[in-house]
């Protein structure tokens, strides 16, 4: 981590205003134009090259990515997908000092049907990144996130990840790689012509009831994040990609790491901010851009003239305390403007972060998030605070009064049936009528039970009848299913299985 | 007394929205008896372009933190922030770098 030391000038160091027309730090000629970190004024020359340098530096220094692998890009339209995409050509053109070799496409997903844009709204951004990827001449897709409802079930089970392949190997796969083709890296496949398909009204409804299903922003903010990640996984897998890289830059991963912790992550902080992502198996999601902060990206942009699409997301023009993540980031980019060295110190800290293995040799599927697809967090201790919740959400129950206890049919609002019992212990954020729900039928119970904490209280917010579950996508619903009659059926036969896991 | 300045404004990364979702500005501010600084050049955006919210986009006498200053295409904060003496013709930028504008 050669940058570690760099941010740490005391704790407390406030911003300061350096003097006019500073010269660039690194070659003591150049007028300055931009300050990056704590102080250092860069030129554009040398803030180019820097730029470049730390994009290269990561994939060098983690050597996650074979010569010759298939690489999807998830391009947003936003500042740091359309840099992160900006820095593949840098690498893969042919004076480029240090090559790279993997062989990328691009992939954008089009959430306006789940943000409310119209469909000519949709069609200006999707033809503006066409002509954006076209120019690049790599493969691309266009994908409508309404296509999420037609997903199979198999996207949230993680699939056989490929044979561990050794440190060595990847020594023996550039040589073998370098000896095989030396002239071009890249040759792009036949352009592949994919505009957005057409989206049936119906599906852009379907999804726009599922989003609307959730009640806060912090929870909608969720579902979509989860759904987007799902489809980028199958059009991987479906496209032949093993990789997908994402543009979260630092400060994001900052606003992620701290909102995450808000929303009871925890136990997958290591994983939805780490540089790499295993949870899938086959595909691995990396997070190249995390060196950067927003600013050297909006900079670098600005300046090289790296196109850039905005679209609406649903934190748009919204205030700050509109969803846990607005919040945060809110938080986050204001302690950063007095000290500059916020963003990269809560970023530095997430890199020291690992979850504990679980005890149990392998996980199957049934010990991963029907929705994050992280292994499960809810096998905690008697002691903890998530065994405390549970038994503090039961008892508010039990003193529940019968007779305001709602049919499962019913479509009343929640929170009604708790509020006689004492509010207090249920009070909790996005629990509203969450504590009740369990009351429901079996069918939402047990999906609860097969997702992680914080999934769970994603589920919770969407409202606790069982109407607002099955807005879920098939894909889900069939895959709860199945873990379910799975389980039954190891009930069933538990007496006659040589080798049961310590509990079951 | 100073003369009137012609100055030219733009707005990116979704701060554009507050006005009207026009990136690009020509205006002409009127001449005043101290020469204009970038601190007063928000207090004229505010009261004469700014279309809704201005809380999204100033805080106190100050940009919002996450929104980034160019002037002539270098950060503000080598050329003195607010302080900055606007000079005839200047190109002032300003980006959003908040998720979702
Ligand atoms: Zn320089
Ligand atoms: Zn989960």
């Amino acid at each position: 981590m050669c940058q570690v030391d760099e941010d740490y000038h005391g704790p407390l160091q406030r911003a300061e205003v350096p003097s006019v027309s500073k010269k660039c730090v690194k070659c003591k000629e150049a007028t300055a134009a931009v300050v990056i970190r704590a102080g250092d004024a860069y030129c554009r020359g040398c803030f180019k090259e820097y730029f470049i340098h730390k994009f290269r530096a990561m994939l060098g220094k983690n050597r996650v990515i074979f010569p010759g692998e298939k690489v999807l890009l998830a391009v947003s339209g936003g500042p740091s997908s359309c840099s992160m995409l900006r820095q593949v050509q840098e690498g893969l053109s042919h004076n480029a000092h240090k090559k790279l070799r993997f062989l990328p496409g691009v992939v954008f997903i089009d959430e306006g049907g789940a943000v409310g844009q119209s469909v000519e709204e949709r069609q200006r951004t999707v033809a503006e990144l066409h002509a954006v990827f076209k120019a690049t001449s790599f493969p691309f897709h266009m994908v409508p996130l309404e296509q999420v409802l037609d997903l199979p079930s198999s996207v949230v089970v993680t699939a056989a990840s490929p044979s561990e392949r050794a440190a060595s190997a990847y020594k023996a796969a550039v040589d073998h790689f370098i000896q095989s083709d030396t002239t071009s890296c890249v040759t792009p496949r036949q352009q592949e012509e994919t505009l957005l398909p057409d989206v049936q009204e119906s599906h852009t409804h379907s999804l726009q009831q599922l989003i609307g299903s959730a009640k806060t922003l912090t929870a909608k903010e969720e579902l979509l994040n989860t759904l987007r990640q799902h489809l980028l996984v199958h059009t991987a897998r479906t496209e032949g990609y093993s990789k997908v890289m994402l543009g979260d830059n630092c400060t994001r991963l900052a606003v992620k790491l701290l909102s995450s912790i808000s929303l009871g992550r925890g136990a997958q902080l290591a994983q939805d901010t780490g540089f790499s992502d295993s949870r899938y198996g086959d595909i691995m999601l990396l997070r190249p851009m995390t060196e950067y902060s927003a600013k050297e990206i909006a900079y670098y942009n600005r300046m090289f003239r790296v196109p850039a699409v905005f679209t609406a997301s649903l934190d748009t023009r919204t205030a700050d305390k509109s969803s846990i993540q607005h919040l945060t980031e809110s938080f986050v980019i204001k302690l950063q403007a007095d000290f500059p060295s916020t963003v990269s110190t809560i970023y530095r800290t997430s890199e020291k972060l690992q979850t504990a293995c679980r005890s149990s040799s392998t996980e199957e599927c049934w010990d991963r998030c029907l929705l994050c697809v992280c292994a499960l967090d809810t096998a905690a201790e008697n002691a903890s605070a998530f065994k405390a919740t549970l038994i503090s959400e039961q008892l508010s129950q039990s003193k529940s009064p019968k007779a305001t206890r709602p049919n499962p049919e019913s479509t009343a609002p929640a929170g009604q049936c708790c509020s006689p019992a004492g509010g207090g212990d249920c009070g909790k954020a996005a629990s509203d009528g969450g504590c009740c729900s369990s009351a429901k039928a079996p069918e939402t119970a047990h999906l609860r039970s097969l997702l992680c904490y914080s999934c769970q209280l994603t589920i919770k917010d969407m409202g606790s009848n069982q109407s607002s579950v099955e807005h879920l996508p098939q894909y889900i619903l069939s895959e709860a299913q199945r873990r379910r009659r799975r389980s039954q059926m190891r009930q069933e036969i538990r007496d006659f299985l040589l080798d049961e896991a310590d509990e079951g | 007394m100073a003369a009137p300045i012609a100055i030219h404004l733009e707005f990116g990364g979704g701060a554009e929205l507050l006005f009207d979702g026009v990136k690009e500005h020509h205006v002409t501010l009127p001449s005043q008896s101290q020469p204009w600084d970038v601190k007063q050049l928000l207090v004229w955006i505010q009261r004469n372009l700014l279309k809704e919210r201005p809380e999204l986009f100033v805080q106190g006498d100050s940009v919002r933190p996450g929104i980034l200053v160019l002037i002539n295409d270098a950060d503000w904060e080598l050329m003195g922030e607010l302080d900055y003496q606007l000079q005839d013709q200047d190109n002032v930028v300003f980006i959003s770098t908040l998720h979702g504008g």
